[in-house]
């Protein structure tokens, strides 16, 4: 499916006047079963896009919720295949719901990135949201993904111009992730503001639908960026109901994946309302 | 061979900052802007002598350059095979090699505007050298530094506090060098409008391979007006220690497209075949870490390991893009030598010299031992002496069992 699964989630989203969810989780947070039971909830939860967490030692651009998350994957013996036998497990149920993988390039890279994109599309995985891969080293795999119909989701922050955007833009697919702040993920929360006017002014030059992600932790949060956002992104706080609901072992607690996806349906709702409580479409 | 030859082993990086395959700006979109505006920054600094005077006054008023080439005597009498020159880093001011690196690049942060700098180190000897120019400049100064690593470098520690910096364990990850890069670059991220990263080897996005390695050169440089004057000829063969690979590309860089044999030394630890080694070229494979492609501790998965070696500054599990792309052409030999080696180096030249080296140049001093009886004595050898031993006395203190 790739892209065009992507494609038509916005359409759908489009069609409806509304924004859409992305949640974030991490692929084997806690551990492989729990994170594939949060997987499996989430569409039901109301999350439109998923975005699933690759693992990785060196996670450079991430505040310490993701971190910590890829460090109790990791010490699960996580890996890159089994984060891709998770996603043919859920695809078993879930022909519509995006799925777009997030992380870092060098396990990629190892897997190989023919190989990769291949076995990526045929477990139902439809993009990649590569962190360290600016539009510099497209034909890394943006370009190689793009031709296989792969979407290569592409990040914009507020560092970025016009001009910048462009360059961008030439490779990107999907959607556009806008950054909300120049920093990590997991800190402040953002200024509504001068976001927006950075999407006004992207919109000036790309129809692409355009995500918010970054700082964004409450159902209330969610609801203000969603007047505008074509979708919203929340991970952290998300990741932070999976850390606090561990025993001193690191092991789930039982009711962890029910308070992850009751989580999940408050921001769903929030988004899902977003519009209809605010009044026209900002 | 000259400069302009089209086969020069001197013209990378290419302008995407590839070396063969190697190198390459592989870091997170914001940091994008920035990240070519010090390469801007750099290409107009390079050719405004104004900036080179500065550069070169600081480094003779301030570092006490040049340093000298010093004829090791005794080491080569011992040895009894190829004449041993010591190129002396260890005499600039704080000790090391390192502080050629930061007075280039607080230039460049100041010709940027930038007014707060921030830094990863490993034995402290960068971090030592950062905060040192950050005084002289009058820059608030952040240093990251693993956890394990500030627990055996405590007088290092104690040193940037005196300068005036601030020093932030990094208490994740393997708690020791890759780990502080990983949080100078999320300090980066975050702060993009005051803040410049002086990254302390040949490593990290372009232009910084590129960038360190031309203030570094100051070292081959040097070396070679110095031979020509004692021995009238270039040296037959360059040694040096390789961490990131910042002293050693120094030395070399100047002598690449000579007649001259080059020998890199990685810590190879308790051994390469162990899990406890920093040797990244003997061990290692290609793959993208700190902004840069190049060879890389790692699993199948691509996870990065950690790296082991009684030396601090080489407890690295990669090295600059510059050495892969030497390694793979054949260029430069990359040697591994283990951690007893290297203790037993340290010793020896403090008995026979009166030097106490760093144990990171102590691994070349090892290798040295082996290549040196072996050869005429008429062959000229040229060793980089990067820094003084005086922050590992604790350390080998520890390894001989005894207590100080
Ligand atoms: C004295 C000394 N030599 C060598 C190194 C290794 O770094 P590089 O390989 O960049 O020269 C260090 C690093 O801390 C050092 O302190």
């Amino acid at each position: 499916m790739g892209v065009s699964r992507i494609n038509a989630r916005f359409k759908k989203l489009n069609l409806e006047g509304r924004s859409g969810l992305v949640t974030f989780t991490t692929a084997g947070d806690p551990d492989y079963n729990t994170a594939l039971k949060i997987l499996k909830g989430l569409p039901g939860a109301g999350a439109d896009i998923i975005e699933l967490g690759m693992p990785f030692s060196d996670p450079m651009a991430d505040g310490l919720a993701i971190q910590e998350a890829s460090i109790r994957a990791l010490n699960g013996n996580m890996t890159l295949k089994k984060t891709l036998k998770m996603v043919r497990s859920f695809r078993k149920n879930d022909q519509d719901t995006p799925i777009v993988l997030m992380g870092y390039y060098n396990p990629i890279y190892i897997y190989g990135v023919q190989n990769f994109i291949g076995d990526a599309l045929a477990a139902g995985i439809d993009g990649m949201i590569v962190v360290d891969l600016p539009p510099e080293e497209d034909k890394e795999l943006a370009i190689p993904a793009n031709d296989a119909g792969m979407a290569m989701i592409h990040l914009a922050t507020p560092t970025t111009d016009q001009n910048r955007l462009k360059k961008i833009l030439k490779n990107g697919s999907g959607f556009l992730y806008y950054v909300t702040i120049a920093g990590v993920t997991g800190t402040a929360k953002p200024d509504l503001k001068p976001v927006k006017a950075a999407l006004d002014n992207f919109k000036e030059i790309s129809q692409i639908p355009m995500a918010v992600g970054f700082g964004i932790k409450s159902p209330e949060d969610a609801a203000q960026f969603a007047t505008f956002a074509d979708a919203v992104v929340v991970g952290s706080a998300i990741v932070d109901i999976i850390k606090n609901n561990l025993n001193q072992e690191n092991v789930a607690n039982s009711d962890l994946e029910a308070k992850v996806l009751s989580f999940v349906s408050k921001l769903a709702n929030g988004v899902q309302n977003a519009r209809k409580k605010h009044g026209v479409p900002l | 061979m000259s400069d302009k030859n089209v086969n020069s082993f001197r013209n990378s990086p290419d302008e995407d900052g590839h070396f063969g395959i190697f190198g390459g700006r592989y870091v997170a979109e914001t940091l994008m802007p920035l990240i070519l505006e010090v390469e801007k920054t750099y290409r107009a600094a390079k050719n405004d002598p104004a900036f080179k005077k500065e550069f070169n006054e600081l480094l003779k008023e301030y570092v006490g350059r040049p340093n000298p080439l010093y004829y090791a005597k005794r080491l080569t009498e011992h040895l009894g095979g190829a004449k041993i020159y010591f190129k002396r880093e260890e005499l600039n001011h704080t000790g090391a090699h390192k502080i050629n690196n930061c007075v280039g690049q607080i230039l460049l942060a100041r010709r940027m505007g930038k007014t707060r700098i921030i830094a990863e180190t490993g034995a402290g000897q960068h971090g030592v050298a950062t905060a040192t120019v950050c005084a002289l400049f009058g820059m608030p100064c952040v240093i990251y530094m693993g956890a394990k690593d500030i627990e055996r470098q405590k007088p290092n520690v104690f040193r940037m506090r005196l300068l005036g910096a601030e020093v932030i364990p990094v208490i994740t990850g393997s708690e020791s060098l890759k780990d502080s890069m990983n949080e100078a670059m999320r300090d980066w991220v975050g702060n993009v409008e005051d803040t410049f990263y002086i990254i302390g080897t040949v490593a990290g996005p372009h232009p910084y391979p590129e960038l360190v390695r031309d203030f570094q050169c100051v070292i081959g440089n040097e070396a070679r007006e110095q031979i020509l004057e004692k021995e009238g000829r270039l040296p037959d063969s360059l040694v040096a220690c390789v961490g990131g690979g910042s002293n050693a590309i120094g030395l070399f860089h100047p002598f690449l497209d000579d007649d001259v044999e080059m020998y890199a030394i990685e810590a190879a630890g308790h051994g390469v075949n162990t899990d406890k080694h920093a040797a990244s070229l003997s061990g290692g494979m290609p793959g993208i870490l700190h902004g840069n492609r190049t060879y890389l501790l790692m699993d199948d998965d691509g996870q990065i390991q950690e790296a082991h070696s009684i030396s601090a500054g080489l407890d690295y599990p990669g090295i600059g893009p510059e050495h892969s792309h030497l390694h793979e052409i054949g260029r430069v030999k990359y040697v591994p030598i283990g951690d007893t080696e290297a203790l037993a180096a340290f010793q020896l030249c403090s008995k026979l010299e009166g030097i106490i080296p760093a144990l990171e140049c102590a691994h070349a001093i090892a290798y040295i031992c082996k290549l040196a009886p072996d050869l005429p004595k008429d062959h000229v050898m040229i060793m980089g002496l990067s820094g003084r031993g005086d922050k590992d006395i604790f350390t080998v203190a520890e390894a001989l069992g005894e207590d100080i």
